[in-house]
């Protein structure tokens, strides 16, 4: 249905090649490393990559591969509420009805075909779903895959005394039919275009193992899940390691690994340095720190791939208060902030600046939004225009109200403190005063930010649904949670085009008006800067030379999302 | 003895009741809560959170979770982790042989080399080994212990490539040879300041007591040295370690948040930690119970040490 403008944007940095450590035992791998020997001895900083054939996959699954992770995954049923870290275990437990692939494709998995308009799954109206499913699907524990799974999962979702992670789309389905093992059909109380996104990282639970549960809340599956990926549960060390093993009778290509362990390292300098000691051979999520970025590309037998992510970070304004209500001052500090200094100082010049909200690699990106320029003496003029007086210390204010606010965001992270240095600095040169607010991470995040308690805080978002552009939830007056709303509109944005725009949005099929509609608003958001959007986030990941099928994908949570197509060059 | 035992656990009983209420009022009160580490990042709603939170109840009056939470604990029930769905006990268990490995040889090991410094030490007192001792006790307690381990991992793991730099085991090998490598480095870090702090308790128990009328009595009796070391002046030293040794338990359960942090070791501290950091109700109410369990038995067992050592006191 829907293809991105371009592969997504992956660099690649390595120093030189030596072998990874995928086998199970450092003999086994000292004897394997014997042919990586001539390449190793090259001097560190120089690439050696040569035009080469990629070996082929081995036979069978073979070695392992240990992901280092600083947060640790502690849920394993895909419905539950959960973090990006949970979900890159999910993806390799459990199998979606369909996938999008790193080009923005739809990539059909437990389903045979992506339902469409044009095939006759999805009616001209957009009401009524049919899709047809994979046969040979089993489960790990070998019981075979059916309608039922699907229609279970639905139905769990919507169940009142289940803890379902997010409900949006699901509850507009009604009459859920199993027409055959192999086929389900509903009907959306609504047209609803965001939920063929939606499913893509929907993951099918067993009806026959959690439907078996007395409390699906508390189910054993829980904690020792039965899926269909390519891999299946092994065993959890709590605050260390969760184990993976190959699923042979997989449905899809792959695994080519006979392990994957998933290793907690909460501290990023730690996680770094058992990368660097070969200890991890794979750094996900957060990656390697910037800081740690340039001597990284300089190691001998590891590979850094820079990886653009679909958060966006940005200065998220309560639009309710006092100053940064006035559309003149979020300009006027918009054109005040040094965003180029910031990314380049701060961040190492690693992520990408943006105007938008989605990342580039959407096919919904709209790149002709106007580009932000570093001009203090306009902002100073564009204020003094709008009756911002300079007082006698030198702040601004208007009708007794004076141009400060505070700006928060999560304490321990010190890249963002530099930054809001710099901001503070920025800002005081055009007469507005901003103060330092931090707070820890469970505190800033809870009645602070979900009751719109804040002034401003500097948060990295990802705003996307799923990958579907549909940001209802996020700038549609109706989401205010302060008010009473049920979305994450916790800046309080509320402007009537784009409430109308976004309801036109959800209800489009066609990918070319529907581009057209949230190009619109994304114009609208960057004119009104409901937020001051600083740059899209690209991650520094890590692996070690010699790991093939590492494939970075912007449309999942993770990843993770391929292990399964991942393996050892001298295991091929 | 018996009456005596009876008090120290009434009394022991009300102070954990009084615990669990302070501890259940400030965490619950504190700001922010369980669900917040979905509010940013996550596709959750505002809908969503409020859902969930309503089916865990959060939304109750603080008396009415705390009743409910306090009847369960005395039915055996500490409630489940909202991290990972498993029973409270099951988790803290889980961490607890990675902390009593460590701990247990750190401490050994501390107690072992310290008190042979400190007894040394005050033998030979401001001799250039009691000198050094001094200085280099001085120069481990100021040593913040992040930055000696991340000291130890350059050295001998990234340098040196001696040892791991960290994790409890080689995930699939697990051996005994495999498990004592990965714990000298961490242990060898933690036992340095547990060093430091044994060796200037003993050192200054064992200077009160050679200086004592029955040591100079027993050199009278023309005992010779090592027996009047061994058999007086020892002993008797050991006496207010019985207390260090009976604070020291909780201290062991509890685990070395820094040490597990840089060494990525999977006990107690970190679990703490963590739990903090989520919110995790239910586990920082369990780890704090333990924790003040411990404090109280230990307490009690140093009590009851004491008199078994030390024939002058008696319990009653």
């Amino acid at each position: 249905m829907t293809k991105a403008p371009g592969r997504i944007g992956e660099e690649a940095f390595s120093a030189s090649p030596t072998e990874g450590t995928g086998s199970l035992s450092r003999r086994r791998t000292l004897l394997a490393t014997g042919a990586a020997g001539l390449a190793a001895a090259l001097p560190r900083g120089t690439s050696a990559q040569q035009p080469q054939r990629t070996p082929p996959a081995p036979d069978r699954p073979r070695g392992q591969v240990i992901v280092g992770l600083s947060q640790e995954p502690t849920v394993f049923n895909p419905l539950m509420p959960a973090i990006e870290v949970d979900q890159g275990v999910w993806w390799n437990l459990f199998s979606p009805l369909w996938f999008i692939d790193p080009d923005g494709k739809f990539v059909p998995d437990l389903a045979r075909e992506i339902p469409t308009v044009a095939n006759g799954g999805i009616s001209a109206d957009g009401l009524t779903w049919k899709v047809r499913l994979r046969p040979g699907v089993k489960w790990h524990d070998g019981t075979p895959f059916t309608a039922e799974d699907v229609k279970y999962t639905f139905d769990l979702i919507n169940n009142t005394s289940f803890r379902a992670r997010t409900r949006v789309g699901h509850n507009l389905l009604q009459d859920i039919t199993v027409t055959a093992p192999d086929e389900i059909t509903w009907r959306m109380e609504r047209a609803y275009a965001p939920y063929l996104s939606i499913l893509s990282l929907t993951f099918i639970v067993p009806k026959h193992v959690l439907g078996a549960a007395s409390d699906p809340n508390t189910a054993p599956f829980n904690t020792a899940p039965v899926g269909t990926g390519p891999f299946r549960w092994g065993s959890r060390t709590p605050g260390d390691n969760i184990t993976l093993t190959a699923h042979t009778s997989y449905h899809g290509r792959g695994p080519f690994l006979e392990r994957v362990v998933f290793k907690y390292i909460p501290d990023l300098t730690v996680l770094y340095t058992q990368f660097r000691t070969g200890q991890v051979d794979y750094t996900g999520i957060q990656g390697i720190s910037p800081p740690f970025v340039r001597e990284a590309r300089t190691l001998r037998g590891r590979t850094i791939h820079l990886s653009p992510t679909a958060s966006v970070e940005s200065i998220s304004p309560n639009l309710e208060f006092g100053p940064l209500a006035d559309k003149q001052v979020r300009q006027a500090l918009y054109m005040g902030m040094n965003k180029r200094a910031i990314i380049d100082a701060i961040y190492y010049g690693l992520p990408t600046p943006t105007e938008s909200f989605i990342p580039r690699e959407s096919w919904a990106f709209n790149p002709d939004l106007p580009a932000h320029r570093h001009d203090p003496a306009a902002a100073n003029a564009l204020l003094d225009a709008a009756g911002w007086q300079r007082g006698s210390d030198g702040i601004r204010a208007k009708n007794g109200v004076r141009l400060e606010f505070a700006n928060s965001t999560t304490t321990g992270n010190p890249v963002r403190e530099q930054a809001q240095q710099l901001l503070m600095q920025d800002w005081r040169t055009i007469g507005a005063a901003m103060r330092i607010n931090n707070m820890p991470a469970a505190v800033i995040w809870g009645e602070f930010w979900q009751q719109s308690r804040f002034n401003s805080v500097m948060v990295g978002v990802n705003f996307m649904l799923g990958s579907d552009p549909d940001v209802t939830p996020r700038f549609h007056s109706g989401g205010i949670p302060a008010k009473g709303g049920r979305g994450n509109n916790n800046i309080q944005y509320a402007n009537p085009e784009v409430d109308a725009l976004l309801v036109q949005g959800a209800t489009q099929f066609d990918q070319a008006a529907r581009r057209a509609t949230y190009a619109r608003i994304q114009g609208i958001i960057r004119d009104d800067l409901a937020i001051l959007p600083l740059f899209q986030y690209a991650v520094a990941e890590g692996t070690k030379e010699g790991l093939i099928g590492y494939k970075p994908n912007i449309n999942t949570s993770s990843n993770c999302w391929n292990i399964r197509e991942w393996y050892w060059a001298r295991a091929a | 003895m018996i009456s005596y035992l009876v008090r120290r656990l009434g009394q022991a009983v009300l102070l954990l009741l009084i615990v669990s209420m302070v501890g259940f009022a400030i965490l619950y009160l504190a700001p922010g809560g369980p669900l917040s580490q979905f509010a940013a990042g996550t596709d959750m709603s505002q809908e969503d959170l409020d859902r969930i939170a309503e089916q865990l109840g959060l939304n109750r009056p603080l008396p009415v979770q705390y009743a409910e939470w306090l009847l369960r604990m005395l039915t055996g029930d500490w409630g489940r982790s909202y991290r990972d769905g498993e029973p409270v006990l099951y988790v803290i268990g889980s961490h607890l042989g990675a902390t009593l490995q460590l701990m247990l040889t750190a401490t050994l090991l501390a107690i072992m080399i310290g008190c042979w410094i400190g007894i040394l030490g005050a033998i030979r007192r401001y001799s250039i080994f009691d000198t050094l001792a001094t200085v280099g006790a001085m120069v481990a307690l100021s040593i913040p212990t992040f930055w000696f381990g991340l000291v130890a991992i350059y050295v001998f793991s990234v340098e040196l490539e001696w040892l791991p730099s960290g994790n409890r085991e080689t995930v699939g090998d697990g051996s005994l040879l495999d498990l004592l490598r990965h714990l000298i480095l961490p242990a060898s870090v933690l036992a340095l300041v547990e060093t430091a702090i044994w060796s200037r308790f003993m050192r200054s128990s064992m200077l009160d007591v050679v200086n004592q009328d029955y040591i100079r009595t027993a050199r009278a009796k023309g005992l010779p040295e090592w027996q009047v070391l061994a058999g007086h002046a020892m002993r008797n030293a050991a006496l207010p370690m019985i207390t260090v040794v009976g604070l020291q338990l909780p201290t062991l359960l509890g685990g070395a948040l820094v040490t597990e942090t840089v060494f990525t070791w999977p006990g107690m501290g970190r679990l703490f930690l963590d739990s903090i950091s989520y919110r995790d109700y239910p586990v920082v109410m369990g780890i704090l119970m333990f924790s003040a369990t411990m404090v109280l038995v230990g307490s009690l067992l140093a009590d009851m040490l004491y008199a078994v050592a030390d024939p002058r006191i008696r319990l009653g």
